[in-house]
Parts: C-alpha cells; structure tokens; sequence
C-alpha cells in the first residue's frame, strides 16, 4: 500500500517538470511534451483522489484526460508540422505573430 | 375709409412679395412701377383717411383695428391690431409721402444697376415694417415691425454686396441697433411680466395705475424701452452705426437713415410717454444724452469731407433735438421737428444723390465745386433743405421746429438753460457745418466732369420736398409770428395739450441769431480758404478725433468687439470637444501600457498562467 | 389602431424600398415618398380625433396590445398635441430628405432608403410611445439606422462621425436603460407589480436619492440628444460629415426626440428631483445659448456653422422646458416645429450648395448671389429666421420662451436674451461669407430648379405662417401640456412644497 501524500509528490513533481520544461525549452517538441508530462501530473492527481476517498469518479476523469490529451497531441504536432514550413528551428519564441504591432 | 387703414402696410408688403417672386423677370420699368405705386396708393389712401380725420375725427380721436389674434394664451395674448391715433396718422403721412418721393427718386436713380428689382422689393418691404411699427397697437407687434425695419436697412446698407466694406457697415449697422433691441425686448418682457399685457393703450393705463410716479418699476421699464430708441435713432451711446450706414444707396440713407427709421426712438417715446411721465429721471437723462448727442455730431460734421457723411452727422445732431424736446417733455415739438426733418433732410439727400449721378459718384465735397451754375436745379434744392437745416429764420420750415424745441426747454425747470445754452451752440455748428458743405460745392471753381440730366423723376420730388421744406413750418409758429397752433392741437388729444410757455425775449433773438452767425462764420471760412486748405494739409489730432466722431468707435473696438473675437478664437476649435478626445488619449495611454504584455511567446504566456494559478490558489486557501 | 399603423407603415415601408431598390434605384425613391405620403394621410386626420382607450389626460389616439407580459410590457401607444406636431414634423421632414437624396445618393438606393424609413419610423414610434420599454426600443431603432446612414454615404471623415455619433447615442441609451429599470423596479417595490407603462410608472413615489438618480440618468441622455452643452460634441461633427438627408432628420427631429424626453418623462415622472435640478439644467441651458453662438461665429464650415447654431437654439428650449410654466412650453413646441424647419431648410441649402461647389468652406464661397441668387435668397430667408427674426416661427417660440421664463428666472432670461446678440453676429458673418462679397471663383450656375424652389417655398410658408399666425399650433399643444404635469406628479409636488 502505497501512501497517497507519495502519489501525490510524484504528481506535483511531475507537474513541475512539465512547467519547467515548458517554460525553459523553446523548440516547440519539447514543449508539446512538457504539456504531456502535466496532463499526466494532473491525471495521476485523479488517480491519486480517487484512491484516497475509494471513489471510481478519479479514474474516469483519466480516462477523459487521456482521451484530451491524444487529441490534443495530434492537433498540436499537425501545428508543428504546418509551422515548420515555415520556420526551420521549431523556435517557439519565432513564433510570435499575435504580438501587437506598434 | 379708415377701415381700409390694414390696407396702408399691406400694399407695400404686396408689392415687396410681388418684386420678390416675380421681379427678375418682369424687368426695371414694371419694377420701378409697382414699388412706387405700391407706396403711393398707401400715401393716397393715407391722406383720404387724413382728409376724413380732419373733417370729422373718430370718438377720442383714436381708431384700433384687430386683424387677427396672434398669440392667446392663458394670462398672455397679443393681438395683431392697427392703433390710428394723429401721433401715427402724423407718422403715416410722412413715411407714405415721402416714401413714395423717394422710390419715384429712386427709380431714375438706380437705373442701370444690378439688382434693380430687389432693391424696390427691399425697399417696399421697409416702408411696410416701417408702418407696421407705427401703427401696431401692441409692442410686440410693434417689435415686429422694429426689427423688420432693422433688418431691411441691413440688407439695403449692404445692397452692393460685393464690395466687402458695405457688408461690414450692414453687419455693424444691425449688431447696433440689436444690441439696443434686446434692451428694449427686455423692457417688454419686464412690461409682460408686471402689468400682464403689451397693448399699448391698457399697458400704459395699467402702468399709470399700478405703479407711483418716480418709483423704480417704470424707471427700470422706460429706460430699457428708451435704450432700444437711442440705438435705433443712432443716439449717444450707440450712434456709432449711423455713419457707416451711409454705405447703402443714397435713397435708402434718404428714407432709412434720415426720414424714417432713425426717428422710431423718437416714436416709441412718444407712443409710450405716459410711462416715461412715471419716471422724470429717465426723462432728464434723455434730455443730458441728447445735448451730448447732438453737440458730438455737430462737431463730428464741421470736419468731414464726404457730404453724405456730413447728412449723417447732421441726421444724428437732428434727433438729438427731437429727443431733447422728449426730455422736456414736449411731446408736439419733438414730432413737428420730426415732420420738418423728414421732409428737408430727404431733400438733401436725395440732392446728394442727384449730385452723385451727375459727378460719377463723387460725394467727396472738396472734389467738388461750382456746381451752382452747372446743377442749378440741386443747388436750389440743396440750398433750401440746407436752410431749414441750419433753421435760418422765417424762410425755413426747420426754424419753426427748432424754435419750437428751444423754447420749450429755456422755459423747463433747471437744468432747462443749460440745456437751451448747448442746444444754441449746437444750432449755430449746424449752420457752420451744412454751409461749409454748400459753399465748397457749389461757389468756387468746377473741378469735376458733370454728365448727363435730371429726368422727371429726380426732378419731381427735388421740387416737392423743396417746397415742403418751405411751408410746413407755417403749421406751427411763435406767438410774434401769428401763433399758428394747427400741429399742436391736431396732436393734443395724444399727446395733451402744448403750451407756448412764456420766455424772456432773448430766447427766441438768440435762436434766431446763431445760424445766422453761423452762415456769417462758414463763409468767413470759405472766403479765406480755410476750408479748402484743411483738404490738404495733415489734419491734427483733434480733427482726427471729431472726425472719427469722437472716438466711440475705437473704444467699442478696444472694450467689445476685440474681446469678443478674441473669445471666439479661443473657442473656435471646441475646447469641450478636446475634453472629451481625453477621454479618448486616455484608451490610447492604457492600451500603449498593456500592449507590452502581448509580445506573443508562448512561454511568456505560460508564466503568466502560472503566476495567475498560483495566485488564485493562494488566495484561495489563505483568504 | 391607426397609430400602430403610423409604425408599421414606415417600418414594412422600409423593407420594401430595399426590395425595390434591388431592382431599380428609382423604384426605391418613388415606394419611400409613396409610403411617407399614406404615412401622412393616417397622421393627419388623427388632430380631429379622441382617444377610443381611457387614458388619463387628452388624448388624440390610443393603441394597447400585449407584448411582453411576463415582464409588463405592453406595445402601449397614445398621441397628444405634442406628439402629433412632432409626428407631422416628422414625416414631412422625412419627405424633404427623400427629395433632397434625389441626386444626391446614387449608390445603395434601396438600403439607404429602409435606413431612413426605420430611422424615422423609430422617431415617429419615440414621440407615441407610452411604455417606457417600447419607447427604449424606438429610441434604439431610430438611432441605429441613422449611424448607417452615416457611416455609408457620410463625407469625407465619415467613419469617425459615425463612431463618435454611436458611442455617445449608445452611451445615453443605456443611461435611458438603467433609468428606466430601475424606476420599474421602484414601481414594483412600491405596489408588486413589475410593469413599464408609463400611467402605472407616473404614480410611483420617486423622492430621494435614488429618484434624483434616475432622473439624472434620464435628464443626461436626453440633454445628450438635445446637443446642450457641454454634452454637445457629437453634434457639430456628426452634422457636418452626414448626407444632407442625414443632417437635416438629425437636426430637425432627432434633436427634438431629446426636448420631447425631457417634457414627456422627465418632469411628470420625478417632478421632484426635475425641480430641484431646474438651476442646473437652465444654465446649461444659457451655456448652450451663448457657446453655440460664439463657436458657430467662428466656423469656416457652413455646416458646421449652422450645427453649432442647432446647439444655441436648443439652449433656449432647455431653459423653456425647465421653467415649468406653460407659456414657456407653449414657446418650447413652436420653436421646436419651428427650428425643425428652418434649420431643416438651411441644411437642405447647404446640401445643394455643396453639390455645386463641391466645398462647405466658407472660405471659397462668397459673391454666389450674383450666379445663384435664388438660393442665395432662400439662404438669406431662413438664416434670418433661425436668428428669431420677429415675425417668422422661431421668434414666436423664443419670445414666448422667455416670456415664461422671466418670472421665474429673471437673470437667466436676460443673460438668454443677450444670447440673441451672438446670434446675429453669427447670422449675418454666414450671410456675408456665403451668399455677399465678390465673387471670385467659377462656379457652376445653375440656380434652384423647380424641384428645390417648390421645397423652399413649402418651408418658407410654413415658417412666415408660424410666425405669422402661430395661433392653431397652439391650440393644438395647448391641451396636451397639461399631460405633462399629470395629477400624480402635481400632487407629490404639492406635498413636497407643504411638507
């Protein structure tokens, strides 16, 4: 039996990864994998809930989490593919277009 | 016939509309011919009603006419009603008669120029306001015709529109005399207010009634009341209009400017004197202004050079006498000084005119000179309105009148000889002034091409107002001269009777000696060339000053009119409008500001979630 | 009935002319003046009625039908007096700006015409509205279809007049909103039921802070409407960048929707709060006189000129409105009837001077009575009678606005009477630098056809017969004034003064 304060650590740390890694990488693969390792983070957190009060409703919102991030995963890397015939290096900061012109 | 009397200012009104739509295109004989008629069957229905007045007068010697109701509304209504009494039956023989002379004029006159038609459309519409205003019964009626006329000598001063001066004397001439108006538009308010009606008659009678002689209501009512007079018959202190008003044709100076419009001030108090009974210090005031009025003009026209400028000043001095006979109280004489104005200063003008036709429209009158051989007709006609001017004794009908005011002020109770004393001065300038004028143009060498002639109708009415200007003092004279009472009976039951009070003998020697003096001085002048060398050499500071009319016109420029423009460039551009586009660089300001957090990086962005999350979960857990 | 009529046939009107002007641009100009015309048959034989629906007060018409009842609204119509002069006003202005948009819309026929119809229909709809909702939703239709106007066939800098004309009707639109909710629910604390009817919402006790509140809300949207300053600055501009059609139903009606909110709602529903703010509101009321005046001096745009001189004559309707004397009202309608026409028909000269010239400036006009001297004629009468020239329309109204207000403000109405010197000033610098002077430019010469000298002639007439006989005009509004202090409002006023 695990202690449910260590899946919840995990799942903090993991998150925090994720945000680190989202806000100190630039190519945008690295950044699409950083927003995974959250989704995760946040869907072990269900996990976690759910073991904790012996309720099945965590590991449904898994599921619905899973299901999200695939989607989004596929909508992100099509994004990619259409910004690299654009720009060579996958630099999310070249990526700037909605920024207001003076 | 009287019940026609709505007739007397609908014919010209008529003929105005009938020029207005159709004049273009009927062209200048059929013009000329409706704006005359139009008057002259007002002057002949005018003088039918006379004749019928005469022989048998109404009950009270009054007659009211109510055309229609104009304005009924609980606790304030105003008819529009005609009011004949022989104060305006006097008024309405004048304007008609002399009207009608001066479009007969006018039509020889203004042959040839653009706009002919407008002008006698222009004109008509004036002789209607102005008999509107004479014959109203009630002062806003009365009003109505008080603009109007206003407004057709603004667009007759400017009727050579194209030259920018004309329109800016037209603008001045108006912006005067409205100045004055909304004196007198508060005089009626105040009178609506207090007595609850502006019928003349009832108005007066509720005023006799309600308020005690010498109290502050009718001081305050008369002198705003008698503001709007000083403005429109060109008094002290706002006279300034008047000899920019000359501007206009020479006919129209002739009726607006000298015989008709400018004597409304003098009508209105008269209309209204049992008010300004209720207010003797009003009535001394308008006595002082007078004396200052007419002894400013004098002087301001023993120095001009241009002879319609002279007239002006001289029309200006005129009602200052008028309005000294009001300040004394004598009603009569100040209406028979009116009659025998009318008649010999539109004789002058309408001379000036004829002289300007034949010289190009020269009215400078030391480019004049000799004209007496060559104009004989204009010099006689000059020669007799100039005398009655100056009230040379006996031969002239403006020494009857003038007589008539001075001694009705030497008899007045103090200050009634210094008043008598200014008002001799001023009789003795006026000789000096119009006789310098007649000696430089008519004696001396011809300086200047004369072309052209005189058709009947110049001639006409030249001969008609000379021999008026001869006889209608008879209808009034001095008690050494048969004490001929007609004018002052005919008008008694208006205006009360008028006594010829007993003075000492002096009074009327003296009135006789000053313009005889006068003519002596003007000619000692003229022969040693005074005058013609004052045409050449620098004038001095003081000519410049008498000139300009004493300066009033460079005080108001400096105290009002600079302001004024001043304010308006100030506020030109809408300093509220810049206000509000604050609000606007007020947007601009915030979304300079918070546009630097929209640099479009991702991460950026993601810190900023970050940071918003965090902070919302604080809150959260620590509030 | 014939007044939900006199709605429904300029808004299904509008519709058509868009439809037929798909087809034919003239088809559209003929089927606006057409319906314009039935719309003036139905309005002009309602003077002769009475109201077949008891209504407190005098009534000409009535019309209730449900609308929204869950919420007490009611499509809740009535015409008086007032209504009706502003009505006629309405509709024949509303024909003049057709007939002036003849040549000079070319583009988009059809749907400038709906938005003209829909514009005056929302007007017309403004002046008979008796729920206070239903008047809200007029007001908003008259005002949307005018910001096209606007922004389509507008001059030069039309975009940013039309915005500025958006933001401050939709300003005091929703102050209009807010005024009129909260006073329904006031209404509801005070008696349970939530209704918008304007004979249910006039018995409601409005004293204190908050009735002071809603009738501000009110009293600013409609001054807004109105152009008084210093809420002024949308007019000038809006007037000036607008389609001659578009500044002549601007001036001549739009701005009397707000002197007609200000007598219908303002004062019978907070009579009150109305007096205690009457000191304010009369010397915005000699503030628009006076800086009208001065700024219209200063102008080098005729139309310009002639928007800022709108501004000083709603000045003296202010201060008669808030004098609260009959006399005073009775002088509020003729100068609003009056200054509708005259200041209708400077715009209409305006209009045509441009599409001649093709300038406003006055700079470059000047001498035109020597190429155009009919128009300049007509330019010269009714400049003269916007300045209150006595014996023409606007003098009536002016006169016997400050004859009522004299006893009641003496000083106000002195200051307001010096007021008419300015506007001489004004007047007659127009006068000069438009129609006198030399004439230095080649201009196109050709005069007033029969068209617009028919229009002038109609105006002209009206305006002398105004002035002239303003009699019948009087009796008209004379019954309906005494709607505007209703039973209700008269007996808290009493109340107040005793307690």
């Amino acid at each position: 039996m695990i202690a449910w304060q260590m899946s919840a650590g995990l799942a903090l740390a993991l998150f925090m990864l994720g945000l680190l890694g989202l806000l100190a990488r630039r190519s945008l693969v690295f950044v699409m994998m950083s927003i995974e390792i959250m989704l995760n983070a946040a869907g072990l957190l269900f996990i976690t809930a759910g073991m904790r009060w012996g309720n099945p409703d965590g590991q449904i919102m898994l599921i619905l989490v899973l299901n999200l991030a695939g989607a989004e995963l596929a909508l992100g890397l099509i994004l990619i593919l259409r910004l690299r015939n654009r720009i060579t290096n996958l630099d999310g900061d070249s990526v700037n277009l909605l920024r207001d012109v003076p | 016939m009287i019940s026609y009397l709505w007739l007397i200012p609908a014919l010209p009104l008529l003929g105005s509309v009938i020029l207005g739509m159709f004049g273009p295109s009927m062209g200048p004989r059929l013009s000329g011919a409706v704006g005359t008629l139009s008057v002259g069957l007002a002057a002949v229905l005018a003088m039918a009603i006379a004749l019928q007045w005469l022989g048998h007068p109404p009950a009270h010697s009054m007659y009211q006419q109510t055309l229609w109701s104009w304005i009924n509304l609980p606790g304030f209504s105003i008819n529009v009603g005609l009011y004949l009494d022989p104060v305006s039956l006097l008024m309405v023989l004048v304007i008609t008669i002399v009207g009608c002379l001066i479009h007969l004029f006018s039509t020889e006159y203004m042959e040839g120029e653009d706009g002919y038609s407008r002008f006698f459309a222009y004109l008509n519409l004036f002789v209607s306001a102005m008999l509107l205003l004479v014959l109203a019964d009630d002062l806003a009626l009365l009003f109505v015709g008080w603009e109007g006329v206003g407004v057709c000598s603004y667009l007759l001063v400017g009727f050579w529109f194209s030259e920018s001066a004309n329109g800016y004397a037209a603008r001045k001439s108006f912006v005067v005399t409205r100045v004055a108006d909304i004196f007198m538009l508060a005089g009626l308010l105040l009178l609506a207010t207090q007595l609850g009606t502006l019928n003349i008659q009832n108005m007066l009678a509720g005023a006799v009634a309600t308020w005690p002689s010498g109290s502050l209501m009718p001081a305050v009512a008369a002198s705003l009341l008698l503001m709007g007079g000083l403005g429109k018959s060109a008094q002290v202190p706002l006279q300034t209009w008047l000899p920019d008003a000359m501007a206009g044709p020479t006919p129209v100076s002739a009726l607006i400017h000298a015989a008709t419009m400018v004597t409304a001030g003098v009508y209105l108090v008269v209309r209204t004197h049992a008010l300004f009974l209720l207010a003797p210090s009003v009535l001394d005031a308008i006595a002082i202004g007078a004396v200052i009025t007419l002894l400013v003009a004098a002087f301001a026209g023993l120095v001009q050079s241009d002879i319609k400028r002279v007239l002006a000043y001289s029309t200006m001095s005129q009602i200052g006498y008028m309005f000294l006979a009001l300040g004394v109280g004598a009603w009569p004489a100040a209406m028979f000084h009116f009659m025998t104005h009318a008649v010999f200063k539109a004789l002058l003008f309408l001379t000036a005119g004829a002289i300007a036709m034949r010289l190009d429209h020269e009215q400078n009158i030391f480019a004049m000179g000799g004209l007496r051989t060559k104009l004989p007709l204009a010099f006689w006609a000059f020669l007799i309105g100039s005398a009655s001017l100056a009230a040379l004794p006996v031969i002239s009908a403006g020494f009857f009148s003038k007589e008539m005011i001075l001694g009705a002020v030497a008899a007045a109770p103090m200050p009634g000889m210094v008043l008598w004393g200014a008002g001799i001065l001023g009789a003795m300038l006026t000789a000096i002034y119009i006789f310098r004028v007649v000696f430089m143009v008519f004696l001396g060498p011809v300086n200047t091409e004369i072309s052209g002639s005189y058709g009947l109708r110049v001639a006409i009415p030249l001969v008609t107002l000379s021999a008026g200007a001869l006889v209608v003092g008879w209808l009034e004279t001095p008690e050494t001269l048969g004490g001929q009472t007609i004018f002052s009976q005919f008008l008694s039951p208006a205006v009360g009777v008028f006594r010829h009070l007993p003075v000492s003998a002096m009074i009327p020697l003296t009135g006789i000696a000053a313009p005889l003096l006068g003519v002596a001085i003007a000619y000692t002048l003229y022969r040693n060339g005074t005058w013609a060398r004052a045409a050449t050499t620098e004038p001095s500071r003081l000519t410049l000053f008498l000139k300009s009319g004493s300066g009033f016109d460079t005080l108001y420029d400096a105290v009002i009119v600079a302001p004024y423009m001043g304010l308006v460039q100030l506020l030109r551009r809408d300093p509220v409008d810049q206000m509000f586009m604050l609000l606007r660089d007020l947007a601009v300001a915030l979304h300079r500001q918070l546009r630097a957090t929209q640099i479009g990086q991702i991460r950026r962005y993601a810190s900023w979630m970050m940071a918003g999350s965090v902070a919302t979960i604080a809150i959260l857990l620590f509030a | 009935m014939m007044l939900a009529w006199l709605l429904i046939v300029p808004m299904a009107g509008g519709l058509l002319a868009w439809l037929a002007g798909l087809f034919n641009p003239l088809a559209a100009r003929i089927v606006s003046l057409l319906i314009l015309l039935l719309d003036l048959a139905i309005a002009l034989p309602l003077l002769h009625s009475t109201s077949n629906i008891a209504m407190p007060g005098n009534w000409m018409a009535g019309f209730n039908a449900p609308w929204i009842p869950a919420f007490g609204m009611s499509f809740r119509l009535g015409m008086d007096g007032v209504s009706w002069l502003l009505v006629v006003l309405t509709i024949l202005i509303g024909i003049f700006a057709i007939i002036v948009s003849w040549d000079e819309i070319d583009d988009g026929v059809g749907f400038f015409h709906a938005n003209l119809l829909w514009s005056l229909a929302g007007a017309i709809g403004v002046f008979v509205a008796l729920d206070m909702f239903l008047f809200f939703y007029f007001w908003e239709l008259m005002l949307v279809p005018m910001y096209f106007i606007i922004a389509i066939w507008g001059h030069e800098n039309r975009r940013r007049a039309a915005i500025k004309f958006f933001l401050f009707t939709q300003g005091s639109g929703l102050l209009i909103l807010i005024s009129i909710l909260a006073l329904a629910f006031i209404h509801q604390q005070q008696t349970g039921v939530l209704t918008f009817n304007y004979f249910e919402l006039i018995q409601t006790h409005t004293a204190g802070t908050l009735g002071f509140l809603i009738m501000l809300g009110l009293f600013i949207a409609f001054v807004v409407k109105l152009a008084s300053f210093p809420v002024h600055v949308w007019l000038p501009e809006t007037h000036t960048e607008a389609p001659t059609a578009g500044s002549v139903i601007l001036a001549s009606i739009l701005l009397k929707t707000g002197a007609y909110g200000l007598m219908r709602f303002v004062v019978p529903l907070m009579p009150m709060a109305a007096h205690s703010l009457a000191p304010v509101a009369l010397w915005l009321g000699v503030g628009s006189i006076l800086y009208g005046a001065f700024l219209a001096y200063g102008q080098s745009d005729l139309k310009k000129l002639i928007a800022y001189t709108s501004i000083s004559h709603m000045g003296f309707v202010l201060i008669g409105v808030f004098v609260f004397n009959n006399i005073a009202w009775q002088g509020v309608v003729i100068l609003l009837v009056a200054h509708g026409i005259s200041t209708g028909a400077l715009f209409i000269i305006v209009g045509s001077v441009q599409h001649r010239l093709h300038t406003r400036d006055l700079a470059r006009m000047g001498g035109m009575w020597t190429d155009l001297p009919r128009l300049s004629s007509f330019g010269t009468f009714f400049i003269l009678a916007s300045m209150g020239l006595p014996g023409l329309g606007n003098f009536v109204g002016e006169f016997l606005i400050l004859r009522g207000a004299w006893a009641m403000a003496p000083l106000i109405t002195v200051i307001a009477a010096i007021g008419l010197i300015p506007a001489a000033m004004y007047s007659l610098i127009a006068i000069q630098r438009a129609f006198h002077g030399p004439a230095d430019e080649e201009r196109d010469t050709h005069d007033f056809g029969a068209r617009e000298t028919a229009m002038m002639l109609v105006l002209a007439a009206a305006i002398i017969y105004l002035g002239v006989y303003p009699q019948p005009v009087l009796n008209v509004a004379a019954p309906s004034l005494n709607n505007m202090q209703p039973q209700p409002a008269t007996a808290m006023l009493k109340e107040t003064r005793a307690g």
